[in-house]
């Protein structure tokens, strides 16, 4: 398969970027409402969040590597047979993923960086910290970070129900050229 | 009819004032030094068993009423917004803030009235008060120590006191158990007061 995208056909880049980065986002999210509900002596109370910090900041660097291989590579151009609606709708629906899932990922690393303490990553290396002067910012990040990752899921699982309706009752290919097959 | 009862009011009050002022006439009032920052309201409590985590109240203030001579009849009433509460730890201090243990969305103040004060030796006395943590108000006894007092170099008088008492977590509703060795907290206050 090819690695970037051509007009008829997504690469294994987008692919492995789309699948890997949902599979995150789920994965995170069940995560960080399990970890917060764990008592102080659990075995997991430090390794949980570390864990979540972790997965967390890879997933912010992933973003970045995705929107510039938008730039390297553009998607595939949206199917012939959509309406101009669908069209703006999915271009404002990936927008407003791209935009939660930025802002879900700063507002995380906002909490854990409020008092200028670096995050480690997987024990590797450690990012540091560098906006800490906003009133309250533990709580005001947190809260952020919290509602955003609902708004952000609940809206993922929209994404996912549309595509699946243009599979079962569009009869199109916009779900299975995401895992690869030709647009045409 | 209504004015007669003012006028009998008023002059009650004012003659209520009097005998205070009178009773009181050597106390002066003094004002903690939060401008200057020269107050602490710090907690200790023990993690694990091992070592101590200190924290501390950035945001309150109070003040008190205080005569070396007649120590009895001091008074002292200190307000902390409880989401100053400072661990040097963002996430630390954000969990406490939480429902776990401080809810400082539904239990914004934290305050400490005294009731009376008892002298115990030479600069040296029990302060009984109200505390109020967590919306629940109880009654708890501060060792207290008078540090001093005299003119500080920029024309005011000063007095200063460090004070510590220990709290039982479940006292106050706080029901997160942070383990046998963690069921109390000392509450240390520290502070210089400025006389109005």
């Amino acid at each position: 398969m090819q690695l970037r995208n051509s007009p008829s056909r997504y690469g294994l880049v987008s692919i492995v970027l789309h699948w890997g980065i949902a599979l995150a986002v789920f994965g995170l999210f069940g995560l960080g409402l399990w970890m917060v509900t764990l008592d102080y002596y659990s075995p997991y109370n430090h390794s949980a969040p570390a864990l979540h910090k972790s997965i967390g900041l890879t997933l912010l660097a992933l973003m970045i590597v995705r929107l510039l291989w938008r730039f390297i590579s553009p998607p595939p151009p949206t199917l012939a047979t959509y309406s101009a609606a669908t069209r703006l709708g999915a271009k404002l629906g990936h927008a407003v993923l791209y935009l939660g899932l930025f802002a879900v990922l700063i507002a995380g690393y906002l909490i854990s960086t409020a008092d200028g303490r670096p995050i480690e990553v997987f024990g590797l290396f450690a990012v540091p910290a560098s906006l800490t002067s906003i009133p309250d910012q533990e709580d005001v990040a947190g809260a952020v970070h919290l509602y955003l990752a609902w708004g952000l899921v609940i809206f993922a699982g929209l994404h996912a129900l549309a595509a699946l309706k243009h599979h079962f009752i569009d009869h199109d290919v916009t779900l299975t050229r995401m895992f690869g097959r030709r647009a045409d | 009819m209504f004015n007669a009862t003012l006028k009998k009011s008023l002059a009650a009050l004012a003659l209520g004032t009097a005998l205070l002022s009178a009773g009181q006439a050597m106390a002066a009032d003094y004002a903690i030094d939060k401008e200057g920052q020269h107050a602490f309201i710090n907690f200790k409590i023990s993690h694990l068993g091992f070592s101590y985590l200190y924290g501390t109240f950035k945001d309150w203030d109070g003040s008190f009423s205080f005569d070396a001579k007649n120590p009895e009849a001091s008074k002292i009433n200190v307000t902390l917004k409880t989401t100053s509460v400072d661990t040097n730890h963002a996430e630390r201090d954000k969990h406490i803030r939480t429902a776990d243990f401080l809810d400082v969305s539904k239990f914004p103040e934290a305050k400490f009235v005294s009731t009376s004060v008892k002298s115990t030796g030479e600069g040296t006395a029990d302060v009984t008060g109200d505390l109020t943590l967590h919306g629940v108000t109880k009654p708890v006894v501060i060792k207290a120590h008078f540090l001093g007092e005299g003119t500080d170099p920029w024309g005011g008088y000063r007095a200063a006191f460090e004070g510590t008492t220990t709290i039982k977590l479940k006292d106050f509703n706080i029901q997160k158990d942070l383990g046998p060795k963690s069921q109390e907290l000392e509450l240390i206050i520290s502070f210089e007061g400025v006389k109005k």
